[in-house]
């Protein structure tokens, strides 16, 4: 059943079936994000209670979930190379870190411009915020980890247990608007099938939640293949393969 | 001299008590390595009264904070000498050779490390607390959350020692990947010392800790093995 995933396990194989998606997630992420941003913006009715500031929702929510997304995407390669010993797999998460990180940071930091205007201050040390906050931290700390060795394969492995034991946060960040009592509202659209919100602000979410999702996409393949070539530069088919690409730059 | 025993007739209890009695013999010959940490909590604690002034009321409503985050950094401090020395001189390989299983050799020596930096903490954070105006009726919860929380930094400190280990620059690394950790049961023991000083019941808080007394109790012990496995190579 699953023999059709083995020549993946290869790099050269992933390296070039992750650059065949490249064009493809480059060209529908920019329709979606330019779609979804354009409508969100400019067309979508305003909040009858909070005007037109609740519109940085349509960054805030897409960079918050994903930050959890790629948290757990993390984690699930993290297992699988602990179980399978995929190397890919040590690869694909140190793909995934820095962007994760980066998402964190951009959910916090448009929470904070949503929350000024709203709740009055910047930043309060409300339960989903402090545990948004640790992720932050969680992520910084697996960068930190896969930096401080000289072997990528050790690195990987060692970011990997504290993949694993920091999964327990994702839970708590998901359910902590539902387990205590918070100045950040509850969940409004994944509710799936009765989203409380009107279609006609829903539908430049879902333009910019899947222009956002093909946008990590796109960042974490072309961050994979560079990791690719990182780990197997001794290779003879990065050899080849840097050869002919600077063969062909001379010759245009 | 006892005799060499044949290491693979051991039970788990005995590789437990075996590993422990050494740990804390090692320990009780570098004195140095239990009353540091000590020093660093009793004088972290007294900067505090003296960096925000001396009132009685504000101190007594920042003590639960100061007590727990001093209590976190003393322990933090202590970590590094839970696999570091054993790494240098060879040993800890030696142990993860033998046939008993990884866990619990880790489990004896956190349990020993916990008995070296742990409880000293607890026995003198009441003193601390008279200095700092703690109010009179927090002391039972100051105690019971250090007596539940203290076992939990040192468990889960043990894995963010055996992920960095084998690194030469590892201590401020140490503190990167663990303090994150500790965040949940700073927040809960405090809390739950906050509590207690109106005269409410803090059980629930109590409970959290203890779940993750428990939690990290049982899991913990296999990340340690496997970060060791990685660390030592």
């Amino acid at each position: 059943m699953w023999k059709w995933l083995h020549p993946y396990a290869n790099p050269e194989v992933s390296y070039h079936f992750a650059g065949k998606l490249l064009p493809w997630l480059t060209v529908l992420s920019v329709l979606f994000l330019s779609i979804g941003i354009v409508w969100a913006l400019a067309f979508a009715p305003a909040d009858y209670q909070q005007g037109h500031s609740f519109r940085i929702f349509y960054i805030h929510v897409p960079a918050a979930s994903l930050s959890m997304g790629i948290y757990l995407g993390m984690a699930i390669a993290a297992f699988t190379s602990m179980v399978w010993q995929f190397k890919l797999a040590d690869a694909s998460a140190a793909a995934m870190a820095p962007v994760g990180a980066i998402f964190t940071a951009i959910a916090l930091i448009t929470g904070a411009a949503w929350g000024k205007p709203m709740w009055g201050t910047w930043w309060i040390w409300d339960a989903r915020l402090t545990s948004e906050l640790i992720l932050l931290f969680l992520y910084l700390g697996i960068i930190a980890l896969h930096s401080a060795f000289e072997d990528k394969n050790l690195a990987g492995k060692a970011a990997g247990i504290l993949t694993l034991v920091g999964v327990i946060n994702l839970p708590i960040i998901k359910y902590s608007v539902e387990w205590w009592n918070t100045l950040h509202q509850g969940s409004t659209v994944s509710k799936l099938g009765k989203p409380s919100m009107t279609m006609d602000m829903l539908w430049p979410f879902l333009f910019c939640f899947i222009g956002f999702i093909l946008l990590v996409t796109l960042i974490i393949c072309i961050r994979f293949r560079s990791e690719i070539l990182a780990r197997n530069s001794i290779r003879p088919w990065v050899r080849t393969l840097v050869l002919t690409q600077t063969a062909l730059k001379e010759n245009s | 001299m006892n005799k060499p025993m044949p290491a693979t007739n051991l039970s788990y209890r005995s590789v437990f008590a075996l590993i422990f009695k050494r740990d804390l013999t090692i320990a009780l010959r570098h004195k140095d390595d239990i009353i540091n940490p000590l020093l660093f909590f009793v004088i972290v604690v007294t900067l505090f009264p003296l960096g925000i002034g001396p009132e009685a009321q504000t101190l007594s409503r920042i003590a639960p904070g100061i007590i727990w985050v001093a209590a976190l950094l003393a322990t933090l401090l202590s970590l590094d000498r839970l696999f570091k020395s054993d790494h240098s001189d060879g040993s800890l390989e030696q142990m993860l050779l033998s046939p008993q299983p990884i866990f619990i050799l880790v489990l004896a020596k956190i349990v020993a490390h916990w008995f070296i930096t742990g409880l000293p903490l607890i026995l003198i954070a009441p003193l601390l607390a008279v200095l700092l105006h703690l109010n009179e009726q927090s002391y039972g919860a100051l105690i019971l959350t250090l007596l539940l929380g203290t076992p939990v930094l040192s468990l889960l400190g043990a894995i963010g020692v055996a992920l960095t280990v084998g690194i030469k620059k590892g201590g401020v690394l140490l503190s990167l990947l663990v303090l994150p950790l500790y965040i949940p049961v700073l927040i809960f023991a405090t809390s739950a010392i906050d509590t207690a000083a109106l005269g409410l019941p803090y059980s629930g808080q109590l409970a959290i800790i203890a779940a993750l007394f428990f939690g990290s109790l049982t899991l913990a012990p296999f990340a340690v093995a496997a970060a060791l496995k990685v660390s030592t190579n």
